[in-house]
This record gives structure tokens, sequence and C-alpha cells, in this order.
């Protein structure tokens, strides 16, 4: 089933909505490219809060309990990622305080935009949704977080999530 | 069940759980942004338009479909082909007008509402309306203007979803500026 496919073109889609209201609405002199962009950002990041949050529930509906945190993020890395993704995490690295990031070398959201660095400036946008997806899922495991990302070379990307103590 | 079979059906069925639940996140999104259920109704179809005209190249590259030589042939392929691949289900191709220019697609159940319910104050809206764009853009692409709407709906208290396809006209192929 190609599915997945679907999904790109629906997220791609949603990006291009989203962009378009926000600077639908840059009518004051001082709003500049920046604000706009992190509105943007925000609001694509807390639908992907609401689907992952959707999507953890069922997927783990009949999983055993996680043994602790390093657990939860293992399988965020392997299970969840393959699932959404088709693919693993690439490397995981922890500080085992608290911090990890987890490397996708060829991010499937990311294929769209071409390589070049005219493009990096709109990555953020196409890892938003991701990142609230990460938070959304960690969020349903009972872990409370904050997920950022950035993109070094593409198509590779890394997601940083920092577990917040609740 | 092994562990690994149970993974595999999981997997797949949380994929089109990915459509579902962003689906559902945007049409919510929507709903904030715009007044009235038309509007989003309005939105909805030019955001599948535009998924769609882009659609079409992808479902040309995976399936080995040639040309379609007439509405009843694209009918067949849109129901078993492009349906199956992009949503998981196949709806039934029937009520074809007299004329051979107009059908209706019978979904007995739409993966796109899984988990949805419309709350009292927006019966206007008709939820699924991306897939109307969709097709409309697809169909385009291939020189067919059509226009789709939705007759019946599930969310709205039907049996069925039911979406009516009508064949407008053949478009034209667009002659590059200079040619003339």
């Amino acid at each position: 089933m190609a599915d997945e496919a679907l999904f790109q073109f629906l997220h791609s889609e949603i990006i291009q909505y989203v962009k378009g209201v926000e600077s639908g609405e840059s009518v004051r002199a001082w709003d500049t490219r920046e604000t706009e962009n992190g509105r943007c950002v925000s609001k694509l990041e807390n639908m992907g809060f609401r689907v992952g949050q959707g999507l953890i529930e069922r997927f783990t509906k009949d999983t055993p309990r996680f043994k602790d945190e390093l657990d939860v993020m293992k399988f965020i890395c392997k299970d969840f990622w393959t699932s959404v993704f088709k693919k693993q995490i690439d490397n995981l690295r922890t500080n085992h305080q608290g911090i990890y990031v987890l490397q996708d070398n060829k991010f499937r959201l990311l294929t769209q935009l071409s390589a070049g660095k005219q493009h990096l400036e709109h990555a953020p946008k196409f890892l938003a949704f991701t990142c609230g997806l990460v938070r959304g899922a960690l969020s349903n495991l009972g872990v409370k977080s904050i997920v950022t990302a950035e993109v070094s070379v593409m198509p590779a990307c890394k997601f940083q999530v920092m577990i917040q103590k609740m | 069940m092994s562990r690994q079979s149970n993974r595999t059906t999981d997997s797949k069925k949380m994929n089109s759980e990915l459509f579902t639940l962003t689906y559902g996140a945007l049409v919510t999104q929507l709903c904030k942004d715009y007044e009235n259920d038309e509007e989003v109704n309005k939105q909805l179809d030019k955001m599948g338009y535009n998924i769609g005209v882009r659609l079409i190249e992808d479902f040309l590259a995976r399936s080995s479909v040639g040309r379609c030589h007439d509405f009843r042939e694209t009918a067949d392929v849109i129901a078993k082909v492009a349906f199956k691949m992009y949503l998981g289900v196949t709806p039934s191709v029937t009520n074809w007008s007299p004329a051979g220019d107009e059908f209706s697609l019978i979904l007995e159940s739409n993966p796109l509402v899984d988990f949805v319910e419309l709350p009292d104050n927006h019966s206007n809206l008709v939820y699924s309306s991306l897939l109307c764009g969709v097709l409309k853009g697809a169909l385009e692409m291939v020189q067919m203007a059509v226009d789709v709407r939705f007759a019946q709906d599930t969310l709205r208290g039907d049996n069925v979803t039911e979406i009516r396809m009508k064949f407008i006209k053949r478009i034209e192929e667009n002659v590059p500026a200079g040619d003339e």
C-alpha cells in the first residue's frame, strides 16, 4: 500500500497551508520572517503532538510496560520510527542525564526538499510535525519532553529530546 | 501468533492510522481557522486538488495502468487500483447514468473517518472533502474535467459513503507558447 506517499503529500500540503495562513496574518510591520516561521513551526508541532498521542495509544495497547526511560527511547527509535517512517533511527546518543539525540540519515519527509543551501531555511517546517509526533508519543508513554530538530546535511537530521522531570 | 507477525500487522495498521489521525488534526485546525463549514469544505477541496495533481504522477509510476479508453475504464481504475493502493479499500462502482457520464463510488467503510464523530455545530462539514479535490486534480492532469461530490456520508447519518463523479469534458492538452 502506498499510504506512505499519501501521508507525505498530505504533510507537504499541510505545511503549505500553515505557511499561507501565517504569512496572511503578518500585517504588523515588525513581523519578521523569523516570527512567521516560528508560528508555523509551533502550529505544525502542535498538530504532530495530537497525532503522536493518538498513534502511540493504539500502537502500544498490548505492549508490556517499559523498563525505564532508555527502553522507551529505544522503542521510539526502533518500533515507532519503523512504523511511521519505514526505517529505524540510525543513531541514538544520550548523556544519560535526560538528553537524547536521534539521528536519521535519510529522513523521509526531507526527501521532497531538494538538497542545497537555499532550501535549508524551510527545513524546520518539515521537521516540526515530527517533533510534535515524538513529543506526543512520549507524552502518552508518561514521558514529558521538549523535542527539537535540526538539519545538518540534507537529508540527514537530528532530533533532540530533552526529558523534563515531572 | 508470534510477536513478529503482530508487529507487521500493527505497523501496517498504524501507517494508515497515521494518515487518518493527521487528516483529523488538519480538519480540526481548519475548523479553528475558518468561521463556517462551507469555508472548511472549500479549503479541504483545494488542498485535495493540490495533492491530486501530484499524486497522479506517483500513481502512474507505481501502477502499470495505461491510458483509459473511456469513462467506465477510468471508474474501474479509480476504484480497483487507486483507492486500493492509497487507502486500502475498494469501493464498488454503481449507479451509472444512462449517458454513461456519471457514476457512484460506494464505500462501505471510509478510512478517513475512523475514530471521527461530527459535533452538532458542524452539520454542514463534508469531512472527507479532500478526496473530492484529489480526484478532480488527478483527473485534470490526465485531461479530464470532472465534478466530484459526496452524495452520502456515514458521518452525517447515511449507511454508506457515496461519492458521485460526473464527466464534464475532455481538456485539450495545452500547446506550449511559441508553437503556434
